[in-house]
């Protein structure tokens, strides 16, 4: 009988649970994440910050974007043909195609938002160059016609990194390109939604999923195929301090770290709930830039003796430590990329401080002390100044290292006084991997004189080969000028590339679905 | 008493005229441009050219100067140059945590701090004052983020009782809010408690030799009461003083706290706007917190009346 009320009572106590489990709404999924910053400005297209090009990628979508092999594959675009002369381009989007705000998307809005990142973008700007004009053939069709034969058009419109040809409405898209976009028009077509009201720069940011969003069929590859969203929300949280971001990585509170720090990597590698993924795999370089108009680096051979003088390996071991995490990798359009190639590179890198001495005597240095600045807040590149000092003593350089927080840094690179009266020589930065996948994309590859990023380089035959690239169709005639250009750059470098580095995303094991692109993005996610 | 506090109330706008003039000085002497960060790493010299033309940053300072002293007389304390908000907006989205933090840390000091100065005043020489001295040094040697991060460890790390980091809004959820308060305020409270503590058992002790305390003592009073009555009361105004001057421990204390912790409050708000250089929300924000302290100090003053009976204004 004892037996008997027991189980009736569990049987009754099963029931009110399923009922209640019934009853109960199902738990939103969200996903919680600090990123390596925190979004201040909604305008992908107005600044070239990695985080608004994360955050575009949320919101908007692309004509064009690369898988993780780096092919170029069609996104919003259904279909294209290019004429037999090669001069006229024609698009048509796919269908359903649809803004948040549910109207349809059309072919006014993409020539409006080709246009007004064309203005921003220096890939942009040189595809404009060749440009005739950009007319809708119909709501879905539009086409592009070129002056010339353009090599790098699908490249352009499916640019990668910052900044990306984010596709958005006319009427946001012709805002003024140097004025930012308002936050009543971050409204995309893309596979998550801002909430505008959830918004608190400093603290906060969350998208939530495009119910309306019509993924390709193909599965997600790189920033290429359907974008299926598993999740009901993400959330941005920023917070600041990194050892916090470990803390509640371990505690549950957050479920990934963009780029958690390298020193803390051991730490969090020891933690069964915690997975490193290397979603990136071309990973970063690290480059050594010259104020090609400050005496003596206007001179291209005291350029190359730092290059002779450098070796990579001490560099990288300075900042990232651990061998798993960096790459020593000579080819400036970075290892593992289509056009990686190390030709014309075998004597410079190597750490030959005798024949950086010779080269340097040959070319009449004068003893000038190099202004060389470094910043002193940035974790990942803190170490290189030093590196670069003691490498550029030994080859007889005299070298003044003048350190500064990264912002101080920005201010002073942008100008052009003599080194000794607050301009500078030299400084060290990093670049995404995906920035740098070609000469034309490339910015410190721009030797184009005032026109060009600061360091200012003046080489006509650069800016010849950049142009040859740009208007050659055939991919194998495009790697033949990337090296002939490198065997060129080596004699008269803009920049030196001292190296590649990884920064793995640190997620709980609950997180799965991780794509490996370019840029860090959430669909295709899933959380157990 | 009126004329005190509108004589005192005249007196802060010397005050606030001098950290204006400091404040925008500073930021424009020192070195950092905000147009080349609003720009980022890959722009072009037009470009950052172009955004500081926009920001009216190529204007004489004397005359960006006037600007802002213009807009700041109509209450207008300009947009940040990277939220797009009004600075007004930013603060107010901001004083809630910062304002929590500051009260509980205020209440839990307080409540921690007095008792045991008190106590180690009474019991001079004994163990217990020895361990609140030896604290008080503590207190004041340990970095306030050394303190928090073996708050984090063994609180929410190890034992998993509390949050790591975040802050959700009173109005949200009370519970949620009180849990993610607790390791902030104990961080933040461990400098102010010492001091506090530090500066209640000299004034006690002080007080207890005096020969009022021996006349109560005479007189068959408790030790309580004399204690609470006696001599807490006329040890009370350099204590208030300790604290008003303490809130700007508190307000710089608050800027290394919320970092820590990830309290979207005022101190972060300052430390984001220095590390871009955004000019109007760092002028404002040094403004508000000048205005906070000359005013706690101002009510302080007002309250010494009420424990000091000869005190008049």
């Amino acid at each position: 009988m004892f037996a008997f009320k027991k189980s009736a009572l569990a049987l009754v106590a099963a029931a009110g649970a399923t009922a209640l489990l019934a009853a109960a709404p199902a738990q939103a999924q969200t996903i919680k994440a600090v990123m390596h910053s925190d979004v201040k400005i909604l305008d992908p297209i107005w600044t070239t910050a990695y985080i608004q090009r994360n955050h575009g990628y949320m919101i908007w979508d692309t004509l064009f974007a690369v898988d993780e092999k780096f092919a170029v594959k069609p996104q919003m675009v259904d279909k294209y043909e290019v004429s037999p002369d090669k001069l006229v381009w024609t698009f048509t989007l796919r269908d359903g195609l649809e803004w948040h705000d549910g109207k349809p998307v059309t072919s006014e809005d993409c020539i409006a938002s080709i246009k007004r990142w064309a203005v921003r973008d220096s890939m942009g700007q040189k595809m404009m160059g060749s440009v005739e004009g950009m007319e809708a053939v119909d709501a879905k069709t539009f086409k592009i016609k070129f002056k010339e034969p353009y090599g790098l058009v699908l490249e352009s419109l499916g640019k990668p990194s910052s900044n990306v040809p984010f596709m958005m409405p006319k009427k946001t898209a012709e805002t003024d390109p140097m004025q930012q976009i308002k936050i009543e028009d971050v409204i995309g077509s893309g596979p998550f939604i801002f909430k505008a009201d959830e918004w608190k720069p400093g603290e906060k940011i969350v998208y939530v999923k495009n119910a309306k969003y019509k993924p390709r069929a193909e599965p997600a590859s790189g920033l290429a195929g359907g974008k299926v969203v598993k999740v009901d929300r993400v959330e941005w949280l920023w917070i600041p301090d990194v050892q916090t971001q470990v803390g509640a990585l371990q505690n549950g509170e957050i479920d990934m770290i963009e780029s958690p720090g390298h020193d803390l990597l051991p730490i969090l590698a020891k933690d069964k709930n915690i997975k490193l993924t290397n979603s990136n795999p071309l990973g970063n370089q690290y480059a050594f830039r010259f104020n090609s108009t400050a005496k003596p680096f206007d001179n291209p051979k005291v350029r190359h003796a730092v290059f002779v003088a450098f070796a990579q390996e001490d560099f990288l071991k300075a900042t990232i430590g651990d061998a798993q995490w960096y790459k020593v990798c000579k080819a400036p359009f970075v290892c593992g990329s289509p056009l990686a190639t190390d030709v014309g590179m075998a004597e410079v890198l190597n750490g030959n401080a005798a024949k950086a001495k010779q080269i340097l005597t040959e070319a009449g240095y004068d003893g000038t002390p190099i202004v060389l600045m470094q910043s002193t807040d940035l974790q990942v590149l803190t170490n290189l100044a030093p590196v670069a000092k003691q490498q550029m003593e030994r080859a007889g350089f005299k070298v003044d290292m003048v350190s500064m927080d990264w912002q101080t840094l920005v201010a002073r690179r942008v100008k052009k006084d003599p080194p000794s009266q607050g301009g500078w020589h030299a400084f060290l930065t990093s670049w995404v991997a995906a920035d740098i996948l070609n000469p034309v994309m490339a910015g410190f590859f721009n030797a184009s004189c005032d026109k060009a990023m600061f360091g200012w380089p003046c080489d006509a035959t650069i800016e010849k080969f950049r142009d040859q690239f740009s208007k050659e169709t055939d991919p194998v005639k495009q790697k033949q000028i990337v090296e002939d250009l490198q065997k060129y750059w080596v004699d008269h470098p803009t920049h030196i590339n001292v190296g590649q580095w990884y920064s793995p995303i640190a997620h709980r094991t609950t997180l799965e679905g991780i794509l490996t692109a370019p840029a860090p993005v959430f669909w295709n996610m899933t959380k157990k | 008493m009126l004329d005190f506090i509108a004589r005192r109330l005249i007196a802060i706008i010397p005050v606030l005229a001098v950290v204006a003039i400091f404040v925008f000085l500073m930021l424009r002497l020192t070195p950092g441009d905000p147009a080349a960060v609003i720009a980022g790493d890959n722009a072009t010299s037009d470009q950052i050219a172009d955004i500081r033309a926009k920001l009216g940053l190529n204007e004489p300072i004397w005359t960006q100067f006037a600007i802002w002293i213009g807009d700041i007389l109509q209450g207008k304390f300009g947009e940040s140059y990277f939220f797009k908000k009004t600075v007004a907006e930013l603060i107010a989205q901001r004083v809630e945590p910062t304002l929590a933090l500051a009260l509980c840390t205020l209440a839990f000091a307080v409540c921690v701090s007095v008792p045991i100065g008190v106590m180690a005043a009474y019991r001079q020489g004994s163990l217990f004052d020895r361990v609140v001295m030896a604290f008080s040094v503590l207190g004041f040697s340990v970095p306030g983020f050394v303190i928090g991060y073996c708050l984090i460890y063994v609180f929410a790390i190890e034992l998993g009782w509390l949050p790591v980091q975040g802050y959700v809004r009173i109005g949200v959820n009370f519970w949620q809010f009180a849990e993610r308060m607790v390791l902030p305020s104990l961080t933040l409270s461990v400098g102010f408690i010492a001091l506090i503590s530090r500066i209640t058992r000299a004034s006690v002790l002080e007080v207890l030799n005096e020969d009022y305390i021996r006349t109560a003592r005479a007189k068959g009073l408790s030790n309580r009461v004399v204690l609470m009555r006696h001599a807490l009361r006329n040890a009370a105004v350099p204590i208030l003083t300790v604290i008003g001057l303490g809130i700007a421990i508190l307000i710089g204390g608050a800027v290394v706290t919320e970092s820590v912790f990830g309290l979207p409050g005022l101190g972060r708000l300052t430390v984001e706007a220095v590390l871009s250089r955004d000019f109007p929300t760092i002028q404002t924000v040094i403004l508000l917190f000048s205005v906070v302290y000359v005013v706690i100090n101002l009510l302080i003053d007002i309250s010494y009346t009420l424990f000091d009976p000869r005190i008049r204004y």
